[in-house]
């Protein structure tokens, strides 16, 4: 058993840090799920007054999303080539690659200023939420097709 | 014989022009009806003119907030038929619509007629706005009177023969163009009825969510079951209840998402969608929730995509 557990610490240890093992596009669904979540699951009912406001909670949910955001890896993420298979990344983005990529340190940048800001009431947060939440949409709108 | 025969096929062939001559004709909203119409609203027209998404194709890409106003046209549509260019309409008098009276801009929202007596193509859905009521279409005409003139005139469409000869676009309406309801629902509520204005009228939902055929009709029998994306890659999704569409989501899923673009599985919205709940998020909660119940009570459909379009 002590074996088995020091093996998967080893795996985890060497697989964790060498990125060229790891599936990309499984890596970037996992990594936008969470954000979604923390963003959306946990940040948008307090937000739309669905749950309350508390701002112990709010800003350790902000500082989970900072994390969270702080993975995104874009080289890592999305390797030339990860543009087929089970993905609805759009084609955009390696076309645009140094737009993507500004696209996505706005969004690191935002979530940084958020948590800095630390918002201690509604209204704190909503500024916040809503200037976080816009690069969803906005980086959806050009670097993500549907698929069914 | 042959005198006979070659007489015959000149006749067919008058006749035959005829025929395209009548089908393909420019048919105008009646004028009476026009002069009936009631002055429009500008507060109300606002409304109208989010519900129809004028902003989505006619405001310069990537504008925001008031900019979003400032309707100098610019997007580019991409579509199997080739690129179209959305034009100007804001109120330059020479560049945008500054120019035209209320018939003028009715013909073209409601019948797809411009001004020079030309058929618009159906990429700017009149089809759809056909089934506005001309209160509401006096009420936006009288909200855009209200916008901004910008100068600046759009390239033209960039579309290969034969799709450039616009006087064939009345074949289009005459086999297409049906201003009817789209769905029956028995015993539907006030609610389910607004629902059903706003989705099959201003709303245009039908023109990306329903598949086309081959020469762009929409497939009416299988109404918001989703589409290949005409953009590119990819598909628009399945809006009905239908295995692949929306049957898990409640009603209250559905109306918030046209608020904030969030689905119940906390993803955003992207693609041309961003634009539509831009729009949106300015249309009253009652507005939404008519959309979804709507959305709730049509016939379900599974996907009206091909199941390729999934690994592509």
């Amino acid at each position: 058993m002590k074996m088995h557990i020091a093996s998967l610490v080893l795996a985890s240890a060497v697989f964790g840090s060498a990125p060229a093992w790891a599936d990309p596009i499984a890596d970037r669904i996992a990594l936008m799920k969470e954000n979604g979540k923390i963003a959306f699951g946990g940040l948008g009912p307090v937000v739309k007054g669905e749950a309350p406001f508390d701002a112990a909670a709010v800003n350790a949910l902000l500082a989970a999303l900072n994390v969270s955001v702080m993975k995104l890896d874009v080289p890592a993420m999305f390797p030339a080539g990860s543009d087929t298979g089970e993905t609805t990344a759009s084609p955009k983005i390696w076309e645009d690659m140094a737009g993507f990529t500004a696209a996505a340190d706005k969004l690191k940048a935002d979530v940084a200023a958020a948590v800095a800001a630390n918002p201690q009431d509604l209204d704190a947060l909503k500024v916040q939420f809503g200037v976080i939440s816009k690069n969803c949409g906005a980086c959806h709108e050009t670097y993500r097709i549907k698929k069914g | 014989m042959i005198k006979k025969l070659a007489k015959a096929a000149v006749f067919l062939a008058f006749l035959g022009g005829l025929v395209f001559w009548w089908v393909t004709r420019l048919q105008h909203l009646d004028p009476v009806a026009l002069t009936a119409a009631p002055v429009g609203d500008s507060v109300k027209g606002e409304i109208v003119f989010w519900q129809a998404g004028c902003a989505s194709c006619h405001a310069v890409p990537k504008s925001e907030g008031e900019e979003r106003l400032k309707l100098a046209g610019g997007l580019v549509l991409k579509s199997p038929f080739g690129d179209f260019h959305a034009p100007n309409i804001s109120m330059d008098q020479k560049d945008g619509i500054g120019s035209w009276d209320f018939a003028t801009f009715a013909n073209a929202m409601q019948r797809g007629v411009s001004p020079d007596g030309e058929h618009y193509y159906p990429a700017f859905p009149y089809a759809s706005y056909a089934r506005m009521t001309l209160a509401d279409v006096s009420d936006l005409y009288a909200f855009m009177k209200t916008l901004p003139a910008v100068a600046g005139v759009q390239p033209d469409h960039d579309l290969p023969f034969p799709f450039n000869i616009r006087r064939s676009l009345g074949g289009w309406k005459f086999l297409f163009f049906k201003p009817d309801p789209v769905v029956e629902i028995a015993g539907g509520s006030d609610q389910v009825k607004r629902g059903q204005y706003l989705v099959e009228g201003p709303g245009h939902c039908g023109e990306c969510h329903t598949p086309r055929n081959l020469i762009g009709g929409p497939k009416l029998g299988q109404w918001l079951a989703g589409a290949t994306n005409p953009e590119g890659k990819g598909i628009v999704p399945n809006i009905t209840g239908g295995e692949g569409g929306v049957g898990k989501w409640s009603e209250g899923e559905l109306a918030s998402l046209l608020k904030d673009g969030i689905t119940p599985d906390f993803d955003s919205v992207g693609g041309s969608m961003t634009a539509v709940i831009a729009n949106w998020s300015h249309v009253s909660d009652q507005d939404r929730a008519a959309v979804a119940a709507y959305l709730k009570a049509i016939p379900e459909h599974p996907n009206g995509y091909p199941v390729q379009a999934k690994v592509q």
